[in-house]
């Protein structure tokens, strides 16, 4: 039997693997010490857990353990990451790039270091998401000392060339930081065959628990460093002090493990039930799939469906269906998603898209039923569409000038 | 965010989806909203000449459920209305009736406007002076 409602929108979060909670559950009652507290065993105890997880979440990425720098999420890592390089590194200079279709986490941060000094270059991205190499190097400078660019996109799933970003910030004496948080778990990712710098993850996004990340920063060719952006006990070899969440690192350690063990299948079933999801839909008329379909994340699919409207368009089966849509109907401002825009696609195209994340648990069952109900809502609703009726007597929309509110 | 029961039911089953003849002289069409902006109504009425009374009323709409559920309740409303009596819907009534959230105040006032826009054309058509409306609630 089919259990409704299916979950599809696992960029966003993904439910914890219940063997990252069995690893999690004797770090709360039994085993609650604080990993800083050196002289009685509860200390040691938990310091061992800690040191053990550390070194599950860098064997994931290739790392040394000593480059792991535990954080609250991926939000409080891009601010270190950021934030911290460009503190420590203020005597070379001011100059940071990174592009437009970037998490906020990057891009706030970024318009937040502006205010204090920063050049900030966003490079846009080419129509496939992904962003052009030619304008990154053209945009390099002496006092470039970052360059930002994710690892994959949340929206739309599209894989930067992460090895060349890196040659290129490299050659010109910059380091190179990336938001790792919608890649690493999902595919192979190696700080030192890829070149990075500076990493945030965080381990919500990878079936292990909400309220624990890591900042990866490297520690040889080159030595790398952060300030630290809380004050307090030196925590993390003083690049992030607070008490370590000791049964959420553990957790994030163990679904490293299960990450880097089961990969290659997951990818394998999940991939093959993400194109049989995306080959199903895109036999819709006017429906189109965003991002460069060669280089992507296996479980991701942004489609528009052209004439009807994302959120319209989810409230036809939200209640056994959860995903995501780049339209913004709900937000004050109307504007549809930053980043589908930023491709180029037309504000039009942008409200009609819907993003399906697939992941660990999802069944061929459910995407049978997924296909049926997105098919029929599309029809549904573009029978009820005027600008369908006007795409089908061949009235140019784009040609009418509409009244803006 | 959660849709009312009626928002549900009116997107569920919405009344009057479909297409009057907008050549016709009896037929008054308003077609407002943007693509940008993720919401375009399309609402007809046609008007029997003699009696001034809407007959029937029609409507198509590019947007999210709010704006579907405001534009099939318009309809509604409008069928054995006179044009004078339509023309004094107001927006608040269709938030009131659906049960909108602030957030969506914009689609009932699209479908106002969806309303006036139409019994204008109507108007024009039948060489009557358009009618100004001051602005609706947002």
């Amino acid at each position: 039997m089919l259990k409704l409602p299916i979950y599809l929108d696992h960029n966003a979060t993904t439910p914890m693997d219940p063997r990252v909670l069995e690893a999690m559950i004797p770090y709360f009652v039994e085993n609650f010490g604080n990993a800083a507290s050196r002289n009685h065993s509860f200390g040691w105890h938990a310091e061992e857990a800690v040191d053990y997880a550390r070194e599950q979440v860098a064997q994931l990425i290739g790392a040394d353990p000593k480059e792991i720098i535990f954080t609250s999420g991926a939000t409080e890592g891009d601010n270190l990451g950021i934030k911290g390089v460009y503190e420590m590194y203020a005597s070379k200079g001011n100059h940071i790039i990174t592009c437009t279709t970037e998490h906020k986490a990057v891009l706030d941060t970024c318009k937040h270091l502006e205010k204090s000094g920063a050049e900030v270059t966003y490079l846009e991205v080419q129509p496939d998401g992904l962003i052009d190499l030619k304008q990154l190097e053209a945009a390099m400078k002496p006092t470039t000392i970052l360059v930002a660019i994710m690892y994959a996109n949340n929206e739309i799933g599209v894989v930067q060339p992460v090895k060349e970003i890196a040659a290129i910030a490299k050659k010109h004496g910059a380091l190179f930081f990336t938001d790792g948080v919608q890649a690493v778990g999902k595919i192979p990712v190696d700080v030192i065959a890829d070149g990075i710098d500076i990493m945030a993850f965080t381990a919500h996004k990878m079936y292990g628990p909400k309220g624990v990340g890591a900042l990866y920063v490297r520690r040889k060719n080159p030595r790398v460093k952060v300030t630290a952006q809380l004050d307090g006990g030196g925590h993390e070899r003083g690049m992030r002090s607070g008490t370590l969440n000791v049964p959420g690192i553990v957790g994030f350690g163990k679904a490293c493990e299960l990450a880097r063990l089961e990969m290659a299948a997951d990818t394998e079933r999940i991939s093959k039930l993400r194109d049989k999801l995306e080959n199903a839909l895109k036999q819709i008329d006017e429906s189109y799939v965003n991002g460069n379909p060669a280089h992507r994340l296996p479980h991701v699919s942004n489609i528009s469906f052209k004439y009807v409207e994302g959120e319209g368009l989810m409230m036809g089966f939200n209640k056994d269906i959860a995903l995501s849509s780049g339209s913004a109907c709900t937000s004050a401002s109307l504007e549809p998603s930053y980043v589908l825009k930023a491709l180029g696609l037309g504000d039009d195209l942008a409200h009609s898209s819907l993003r399906f994340g697939l992941g660990r648990y999802t069944t061929e069952e459910q995407i049978d039923f997924t296909i049926k109900a997105v098919t029929d809502t599309v029809l549904k609703l573009r029978e009820m569409s005027p600008l369908w009726e006007m795409f089908k007597e061949g009235i140019d929309i784009d040609a009418i000038q509409w009244a803006h509110h | 965010m959660a849709y009312s029961d009626k928002v549900i039911d009116h997107y569920s089953n919405p009344k009057n989806v479909g297409t009057l003849d907008k050549a016709s002289k009896s037929v008054g069409t308003g077609l407002v909203g943007a693509p940008e902006c993720g919401d375009v109504m399309r609402l007809q009425i046609e008007v029997d000449q003699t009696t001034g009374v809407i007959t029937d009323a029609k409507f198509k709409t590019f947007g999210c459920g709010s704006a579907i559920a405001s534009s099939s309740l318009a309809t509604e409303w409008l069928k054995g209305k006179t044009i004078d009596e339509a023309v004094k819907i107001d927006n608040m009534d269709l938030v009131e009736e659906l049960n909108l959230p602030p957030v969506k105040i914009h689609c009932s006032v699209l479908a106002e406007d969806a309303i006036k826009a139409a019994i204008n054309d109507f108007r024009v058509k039948n060489g009557l002076a358009e009618l100004v409306f001051e602005q609706s609630h947002v």
